[in-house]
């Protein structure tokens, strides 16, 4: 399923708002969870899911090509956990 | 960084505030959205939203676990996962949302 499948399933059930209006709900609510993890917040979803920011420190990286040493600075990267009734749901209980 | 944690509260909230719906209908425009989802995934589909990330959901074979209190083994029935792959405008944003 593809962002503009999942635009038009709710556009279906919803036949009294605009195609355009669906749009921007679904985008606002993506929109949101990037916008939180930016500001470092977590974004939990009971049921679904958690996305969080991880740290990951400053480490000495080698380039695999020269095996020349490089600093990589320390990063922020986003981290999504899934929630227990989805993980039992993809497990068929 | 702030260190709040947001819900679907906050979700529909910023529904209601970008589209002049009530904040009951809003509410529950984020459920479906997440209903959607997970029954896509449920069924093993993966969901691709562009610009945004990518869920896809893997086999995982059966293995021999371990106890790590008691040491004892157990065996790990095969299953299956769920991963995000963020893409790269959001692993852009978050990175330099969080520089100091």
């Amino acid at each position: 399923m593809i962002r503009s499948e999942l635009i038009q399933k709710i556009a279906d059930e919803n036949p009294h708002l605009y195609q355009r209006d669906v749009e921007r709900i679904v985008n606002t609510i993506f929109e949101e969870v990037i916008e939180a993890m930016a500001r470092g917040d977590r974004v939990e979803l009971r049921g679904f899911g958690a996305f969080s920011v991880k740290k990951r420190d400053a480490r000495i990286g080698r380039n695999p090509r020269t095996g020349e040493s490089v600093q990589v600075e320390e990063k922020h990267v986003p981290f999504f956990k899934t929630g227990k009734l989805l993980r039992d749901r993809l497990n068929g209980k | 960084m702030s260190d709040k944690t947001l819900t679907r509260m906050d979700l529909s909230e910023a529904v209601f505030r970008e589209v002049g719906l009530s904040r009951n209908e809003s509410a529950q425009l984020v459920e479906s959205v997440l209903g959607h989802m997970s029954d896509a995934l449920a069924s093993g589909e993966s969901v691709k939203i562009s610009s945004f990330g990518t869920f896809s959901v893997r086999d995982k074979a059966a293995r021999v676990g371990r106890n790590p209190k008691t040491g004892q083994e157990v065996p790990i029935l095969p299953r299956r996962v769920l991963t995000f792959r963020p893409s790269h405008l959001m692993k852009d944003r978050v990175a330099d949302g969080n520089k100091r």
